[in-house]
């Protein structure tokens, strides 16, 4: 180590007249040089990376020009803004922008909650072999793949499935969940609670891991009981961890779980469940209309990366935490 | 801790505890239970209605069907061709791109970091990027699938937090003996690495057998659709193939206990080996934590 730095120092050394000239060119050459092994390890990831997720980026000027396949991208006319107007301007603007959000929202509201009261339960069972047992049957379902998710909830719900099965046991009628929209918001909720609660529980299981047992005995000696020592020592124990994760939850508020919602939705239940990337699929890939798609798939990006930006400075302010 | 020592109040909450976690793991736990009791119920009790818990009768009618089903051995055949070249792919990349930006002394480290970390934030949205799979002539090839998702960012952070962790004096000694770069990385890093690499080994291969939306995208061909797309026609399309065409006649309720045969047979690998892997998954959960 000592003979690499002498060298490097002696080579810096013999130069230092040209320094002025050439030395910032020179300086860089030689940490290159110094460098080449991991900029030679990092050449097929920096590649991969321009191709596959800055390649896209590229793509996305066609939302500024009447794109065809046979021209090209750079070929294609330039027409300003007018796929956004015609977004803006379009039937299904507000539809689109209203049922991402509320999704969304009640994601957030109901699925967001779940996980940390759960991690709190978890937390709290004093059975080791019940703690063990609960938290891997709760994870269990992460791994099952979203199409037999929606599978089964397909076949529950259909007008001989199980829960049709109860309700006429119970004496009621026939739902016909699937083309109802009234039940898709409701429907994909449960369904994503059922499947990610648990394991979204882990991360603050990990933090709640992470508080210092004298806390809870001070609590203790205070007199607090359970409820309180979790109101008053774990709940702010965790709290960096959720305000990350609520920030990321609001960074993606514009966008949603749309392989999802593909396999749910259906033209009966368009109303309540058409979001703005399965309308940016249905129109922009499946449809062929690739500027128009891109155009309002850009709309969404630019409206998420506001949001991640404003949530994480919010976040700053108040709380010291942020994702960067 | 005893029993005797808490209060009124604590011990009710212990047991309130208690109570609804068990609700949880009913929760969870039952739709497995049904379905894998439909599917080897006879046919009448469960035409009736009258299968809540446990199997009503036994036959394995539905699992013969399902075997003498081609389309969906090709289609698990499919699955696990993108698993495997999938994941050896998915590995290979993200370790040689996560070694470099793991090495503190690196002059570009935080320069990368940013330009990657940036991907995670924003991105092209569908249309263009099906549009490039289409301009670099994937379209309807297997590598459409496993090429766009060589690297997932959130799992290459995992990696180097997890080399980051690895002691900077192991590598200083590797340089004095004079190893290279990539070297250290294949003696010393990766035999010291092998608890994050199962992490990274299941999390891209569950990825993998779980995803239909890129093979929706870009895949027509039938002999090269994975089994999510196959269990989408089955279970939500309700497309009538062969193998429902074969016994569905007139009876919806074969039909169905085929469906849940079907569910059975593609969940089963997973949810096997789920357990004996889980303490790893955990693991890499929290390494993502720690650093995120």
């Amino acid at each position: 180590m000592e003979l690499i730095i002498l060298q490097v120092s002696t080579s810096k050394g013999s130069n230092s007249i040209k320094k002025n000239k050439i030395g910032f060119f020179q300086r860089n050459f030689e940490v290159l040089y110094k460098e080449k092994a991991l900029w030679l390890l990092l050449l097929p990831g920096i590649i991969w990376y321009l191709i596959f997720a800055y390649g896209p980026m590229y793509g996305l000027i066609i939302s500024f020009k009447d794109f065809s396949p046979f021209k090209g991208i750079v070929k294609s006319p330039w027409v300003g803004f007018m796929w956004f107007e015609q977004f803006f301007k379009s039937q299904f603007f507000w539809r689109l922008i209203k049922n991402t959000l509320l999704l969304n929202i009640y994601n957030i509201i109901f699925g967001f909650p779940i996980p940390i009261i759960l991690a709190f339960m978890l937390n709290e069972v004093q059975h080791n072999w019940y703690k063990r047992i609960a938290q891997t049957i709760s994870y269990l379902p992460h791994f099952v793949s979203t199409v037999i998710v929606i599978g089964m909830l397909v076949n529950f719900v259909s007008p001989t499935g199980i829960i049709n099965s109860m309700i006429k046991s119970l004496g009621g009628e026939t739902v016909h969940f699937m083309v109802k929209p009234q039940w898709f918001r409701p429907l994909y909720i449960i369904t994503g609670i059922w499947q990610s609660a648990g394991w979204s529980s882990i991360i603050y299981i990990a933090a709640l891991s992470g508080i210092d047992p004298q806390l809870y005995e001070a609590a203790i000696v205070d007199g607090a009981n359970k409820i309180k020592q979790i109101w008053y020592v774990s709940l702010p124990g965790i709290m960096p961890t959720i305000l990350i994760m609520l920030i990321l939850a609001l960074g993606s508020i514009l966008s949603i779980g749309y392989e999802k919602i593909i396999l749910m939705y259906n033209t009966a239940t368009y109303e309540t469940a058409d979001v703005i990337n399965t309308y940016v699929y249905r129109r922009g890939v499946v449809g062929g209309e690739y500027s128009f798609g891109t155009a309002v798939g850009l709309f969404q990006s630019i409206i998420n990366f506001i949001f991640i930006v404003i949530a994480n400075k919010i976040s700053r302010k108040v709380s010291e935490v942020s994702l960067w | 801790m005893s029993i005797k020592k808490l209060s009124l109040g604590d011990r009710a909450f212990y047991i309130f505890d208690y109570f609804i976690i068990a609700l949880v793991i009913c929760a969870t736990l039952y739709p497995f239970i049904y379905i894998f009791s439909a599917s080897v119920s006879d046919g009448g009790p469960l035409g009736r209605g009258e299968v809540w818990l446990l199997p009503k009768g036994f036959n394995l009618n539905a699992y013969k069907t399902v075997m003498k089903d081609n389309t969906i051995w090709q289609s698990y055949y499919n699955t696990i061709w993108y698993v495997v070249v999938g994941t050896t792919i998915n590995i290979f990349m993200t370790t040689i791109t996560a070694y470099p930006l793991s090495r503190r002394k690196f002059s570009a480290r935080n320069t990368i970091m940013m330009f990657i970390a940036f991907t995670m934030f924003f991105g092209g949205g569908l249309v263009p990027t099906y549009l490039l799979i289409r301009d670099l002539h994937l379209l309807n090839t297997r590598w459409a699938i496993v090429l766009p998702a060589a690297i997932s960012t959130w799992n290459l952070i995992i990696m180097r937090s997890f080399f980051e962790g690895i002691p900077e004096s192991l590598h200083e000694a590797a340089t004095i003996d004079g190893c290279s770069e990539l070297k250290i990385l294949v003696k010393i890093f990766l035999p010291l690495s092998i608890p994050v690499m199962a992490v990274m080994v299941l999390f891209y291969a569950v990825g993998h057998w779980n995803s239909y939306f890129s093979a929706l995208m870009y895949i027509n061909d039938q002999d090269k659709y994975p089994l999510q797309i196959y269990l989408r026609k089955i279970l939500i399309q309700y497309e009538q193939n062969d193998i429902l065409q074969d016994v569905n006649q007139g009876r919806d309720v074969v039909a169905q206990s085929v469906r849940y045969a079907i569910i059975i047979v593609s969940t089963v690998p997973i949810l096997m080996i789920y357990p004996f892997l889980q303490k790893y998954f955990v693991k890499g959960v929290m390494i993502g934590a720690i650093k995120g």
